[in-house]
């Protein structure tokens, strides 16, 4: 009987974590239709190319060594289907660590809920570098980001291990739920590098100083896109919990879903409110980009607040975002969608606020943003520098004029003229 | 034969066909156009950065119809399209050489 309720458990567990890989890796067309809105029709089929490719090749490189160097055991997955004696193991391992234990499941799926957060990470690069990143640089990029940058700064987090046998993050208190730091500052860091090597998009600044807008061409996709991406979220931190099976973990899943919201709410209307009192304007995109701060502020720990402070914590993340998106624009940091100031200044943020929770301590979460920013934004600088010399990151001011859809993908999004044959 | 060629708020093009319907026109062409008078463009914002637009969108019709009706037609679109604003727009008229109604070969005012 005690068996089969373990069999049972690990069912629940397993499904459960499948279910919350699936949602994230939707948020993949979440990223997708986000950047497709918020860039110029002349670069929609280019940065969905970006997009899809940069998903695969997550999905590829961290099969190949990624998971490995993340959280141990073989390279191309080897022996992660679970041998002869599986059923046994399990249930082993269920006995030891009891009902209301520790949660145990298939290898397999752990492995497909890792490997979405990767393409999280990868997918805030592309929409910073839109309109002006040569494609196969930036792919190029995502195979070394998603085999080696991203797992080395997992495998000193999630995976335990010292940081260059120097220190552990774990003995300094530092707690990343579901990866504020880990998954979205890491991969802005890799952002801010390619956008410091790249440089900004031709008419972006003027010569006093000015800030040019420059419009996207779809905003009915950004909305689209940030709905995908709070729905895949749930995903993204209830799937965190990491287990279902019991009243104590079911109740952590509830709270986590219900804190997840509750933030990206207080992001919406914090970021609304603050670009009116600023502009004069409900201003839509910063509105979108306040629902995904609010989401990344939350994401560090989304399960000790209470909804009321989860709320507060998202608003903190809401106005912050505005801020911090004019103010890159001030130093000529063009990051088309925001991408930068959502993932990691609120993404900073998120990992302080776990200091004001039981779960974190203030030097803790510091010394962790610290390591997982220097490491992945020294060796992404390193990285894009020598893709500069090999062969070039940046399309030629003829092909930006142009549009990098027919530069490097030889297809507009929306076709005119065609003779229809 | 006249050709009236009007430049009109797009908001404002229902209430134009209706006038002219009403008067006995029989047709007209219209075009989705963009421009500017002394108008000028308007200003817009984008994630807290103005830009100004130079082009306004309008709509443009064109109506060939013989001489007589011309006050009746200049008198029923500028009533229709005035917001009394500015960038009501405005009626440009020109001569019209010759019609020819495809169909049927009619030519002149036939052809209206």
């Amino acid at each position: 009987m005690e068996n089969n309720i373990f069999q049972l458990q690990y069912a629940m567990d397993t499904f459960y974590f499948l279910v919350c890989g699936a949602l994230v890796m939707w948020m993949a067309a979440g990223f997708s239709m986000l950047e497709a809105g918020m860039v110029r029709s002349k670069n929609t089929t280019e940065i969905l190319t970006k997009n899809i490719a940069l998903f695969a090749i997550s999905c590829i490189m961290y099969l190949v060594c990624g998971y490995s160097i993340m959280y141990g055991g073989d390279i191309f997955l080897s022996g992660i289907a679970g041998g002869e004696t599986l059923v046994a193991d399990a249930l082993a391992a269920s006995a030891e660590n009891g009902f209301e234990g520790g949660s145990v499941y298939s290898g397999a799926s752990d492995f497909f809920f890792q490997v979405v957060f990767v393409a999280t990470a990868m997918s805030i690069v592309s929409g910073a570098v839109a309109e002006r990143m040569k494609l196969w640089a930036f792919l190029a990029f995502a195979v070394v980001m998603t085999a080696v940058i991203y797992p080395m700064e997992g495998s000193w987090t999630w995976g335990g291990n010292d940081v260059f046998g120097l220190y552990n993050l774990g003995d300094l208190g530092f707690s990343d739920f579901a990866g504020s730091g880990i998954v979205h500052m890491a991969g802005a860091a890799a952002a801010l590098a390619a956008v410091l090597v790249l440089g900004a998009r031709k008419g972006k600044y003027g010569k006093n100083g000015e800030v040019n807008a420059i419009p996207g061409t779809n905003m009915p996709l950004v909305a689209l896109g940030t709905f995908i991406l709070w729905m895949g979220w749930f995903g993204f931190n209830g799937g965190s919990v990491l287990k279902l099976g019991d009243i104590t973990n079911a109740n952590a899943v509830a709270m986590v879903f219900l804190n997840t919201n509750a933030a990206a709410a207080g992001g919406v209307m914090a970021a609304l409110i603050t670009a009116r009192l600023l502009f004069g304007k409900a201003d839509l995109t910063m509105a979108c980009n306040g629902a995904l701060a609010g989401l990344v502020a939350i994401t560090a720990g989304p399960d000790w607040p209470s909804p009321m402070m989860a709320t507060i914590i998202g608003v903190v993340g809401g106005v912050l975002v505005v801020f911090s998106i004019l103010a890159l624009d001030k130093v000529k940091i063009d990051d088309p969608v925001g991408a930068i100031s959502v993932h990691g200044v609120v993404g900073i943020w998120g990992l302080l606020a776990v200091a004001l929770g039981p779960n974190g301590t203030i030097m803790g979460q510091l010394a962790g943003a610290a390591t997982i920013f220097v490491w992945v934004f020294v060796a992404s600088l390193i990285v894009w520098l020598a893709l500069k010399a090999i062969m070039g990151v940046r399309v030629s001011e003829e092909d930006e004029y142009n549009g990098v859809d027919l530069a490097e993908c030889g297809l507009e999004a929306y076709p005119e003229f065609t003779s229809g044959k | 034969m006249k050709l009236v060629t009007a430049i009109i708020k797009p908001f404002k093009l229902d209430d134009v066909r209706e006038a002219l319907s009403e008067i006995g026109v029989q047709g007209i062409t219209v075009t989705e156009v963009k421009g500017f008078g002394r108008q000028k463009g308007h200003t817009e914002l984008y994630r807290g950065a103005e830009y100004v637009v130079d082009f306004l969108p309008k709509v443009k019709i064109d109506i060939a119809i013989s001489a007589d009706l011309l006050d009746q037609v200049i008198e029923s679109i500028s009533k229709a399209a005035n917001t009394g604003k500015i960038g009501d727009g405005k009626i440009f008229v020109t001569g019209l050489e010759q019609v020819i109604r495809i169909r049927t070969g009619e030519s002149g005012t036939e052809a209206l």
